[in-house]
């Protein structure tokens, strides 16, 4: 087995479950969740039908995770959870019972942005800066991704073992893939996230 | 979004007598199309049962003799990066990298992603109204529609959708057994078995039951698996379904090959397996373009193209061939 980015995904939930729910309306149903938001504890109370990405930007105000699409297809959603990155528009908020998760706002430590941010700011990797949030916590969790040794469709032989060495501007360009811009800054962003990796 | 309430599974027992006694339950794992099924009116179930607490449900294990055992729960990102199914199965890793996001793969679960519902464009609209698999009886807008990314084996007049699923095209070339467990106890579905051609009952994509809990995929050991490749082309470089897409697996001596595996993805409401070639590429040797053409070929006579789609014959073809020679190239 090769080393992988932590996750619980799949593993007993470690937290009590949510209390009972309150009934709203047919099926509408209210349930607490508890949750770490970038390493703070949080209780909400959402709908069971509420997305991961509506109750951090309207129940926590954080509105710095976007809200596009809605249907998975451009990225701009992207979150962490435990550590992995996920697409907040295609999760419940009532699934995330115990679960750490980071949002673009819990990415500067003391003050100082994280190394990607300021590689985005360095290399103008953006425009109108809507997709931002999400490129940027995507190639966040995507340079652990290579660092813990997983390949992509840019790896031209999976069997060999990959090594960061590896990442060459193919691969950031494929595994980037899941986070569209509507400006077109692929170049600045790629030179970003390849900026920040030889700092890594 | 429609309205559902949402409670967790700890037992898988009591989760599939859930399932068994309410039409109106669904499953969810990583959600990511249920999720999109239900935002598009798709998919209206009342309740959710969160499956991701079950035990032992998300282990990649290496079986003695060669095989593996995937578990429905586990990732597919996390399938894709395992050292045992990148070393003795590069289609199937190869067959989840080629398939959504960074970020999808991070969630999406095995089970799944062979469960997935097909992305034709009238299915998807909740505004049309003319599709069989949402609403049987209604019609198919895509049989006379724009049908550029539709089936050109196995369709009916009900139907002429393709699976979406990259991993189902692999886990056809390499005879994976689906393991279910119902409310009888458990079964094991081989996969030619698992998806079913759409012929007047499109609405039902495989063999599942009420009741049914997919809870692995075991993928037996077999000699061409070491040298295999999935080739997917498509409209864009990276993040989208198939146009065609080729499973290959072969085993040779020296350059003539032993035996072949072939399946095609984006082609049927199912993984295409090209039985036919399979069998006569056995002798052919891996520098015979022409005679590896020609045996691709005689698994394309029953094609029946639609309006807009007859150039997938001839690029499936091609996609066929180009996917053996890179497996070849991994002997």
């Amino acid at each position: 087995m090769s080393k992988a980015p932590k996750s619980d995904y799949g593993k007993a939930a470690s937290g009590q479950p949510p209390s009972g729910p309150t009934r709203g309306g047919p099926n509408v149903e209210l349930v607490p969740v508890n949750l770490t938001v970038n390493g703070r504890a949080r209780t909400i109370t959402v709908e069971s039908r509420t997305t991961l990405l509506d109750a951090l930007r309207e129940s926590l105000a954080l509105t710095g995770t976007k809200k596009a699409c809605d249907r998975g297809e451009c990225g701009a959603c992207t979150v962490h959870i435990n550590g992995r990155r996920v697409l907040s528009c295609m999760t419940l908020a009532a699934m995330q019972e115990g679960k750490k998760i980071t949002t673009i706002e819990g990415l500067e430590q003391n003050g100082m942005l994280h190394p990607l941010q300021l590689a985005f700011i360095e290399h103008d990797g953006f425009q109108c800066g809507f997709c931002t949030s999400g490129q940027i916590m995507s190639g966040v969790a995507m340079i652990e991704e290579a660092k813990a040794g997983w390949p992509s469709a840019a790896t031209a032989d999976p069997r060999r073992p990959f090594r960061l060495a590896d990442l060459s501007r193919a691969e950031i360009q494929e595994r980037m893939s899941g986070n569209l811009c509507r400006c077109a800054c692929y170049p600045n962003i790629v030179d970003a996230v390849e900026k920040a990796v030889a700092r890594s | 979004m429609h309205p559902f309430t949402l409670s967790r599974a700890d037992d898988p027992a009591k989760a599939i007598t859930a399932h068994a006694l309410d039409p109106q339950l669904a499953f969810i794992a990583g959600g990511t199309d249920l999720i999109g099924l239900i935002k598009d009116r798709a998919a209206l179930p009342e309740r959710l049962l969160d499956i991701n607490g079950l035990p032992h449900m998300a282990e990649i294990q290496a079986l003695p003799g060669g095989g593996l055992r995937i578990g429905a729960l586990a990732r597919m990102s996390d399938v894709a990066a395992d050292t045992e199914v990148r070393t003795h199965f590069p289609v199937i890793a190869e067959a989840l990298l080629f398939a959504a996001s960074g970020q999808l793969r991070n969630m999406a679960s095995i089970g799944g992603n062979i469960m997935q519902r097909t992305r034709c464009a009238y299915f998807r609209d909740e505004t049309d109204g003319r599709c069989n698999k949402r609403s049987p009886g209604s019609g198919c807008a895509a049989r006379h529609g724009l049908n550029r990314n539709h089936a050109i084996f196995g369709w009916s007049q009900s139907c002429v959708a393709t699976n979406p699923s990259d991993l189902a095209v692999a886990l056809a070339a390499m005879d994976a057994i689906v393991i279910v467990r119902g409310q009888a106890g458990e079964r094991r579905i081989p996969f030619a078995d698992f998806h079913r051609l759409p012929g007047n009952t499109p609405e039902r994509d495989n063999a599942l039951d009420r009741g049914d809990l997919i809870v692995a995929i075991e993928v037996p050991a077999n000699i061409e698996a070491r040298a295999s490749h999935y080739l997917k082309v498509r409209d864009r470089a990276s993040y989208e379904f198939a146009l065609v897409s080729a499973a290959a697996a072969l085993a040779a001596d020296g350059r003539s090959i032993l035996s072949a595996r072939l399946a095609m993805g984006g082609v049927a409401h199912k993984p295409w397996r090209l039985t036919a070639a399979e069998r006569n590429l056995r002798g052919i040797s891996l520098d015979d373009i022409d005679g590896l053409r020609s045996t691709i070929a005689a698994s394309f006579v029953d094609a029946r193209p639609l309006a807009h789609n007859a150039f997938k014959v001839e690029l499936a073809q091609r996609v066929a061939l180009r996917a053996m020679q890179t497996a070849g190239a991994r002997i």
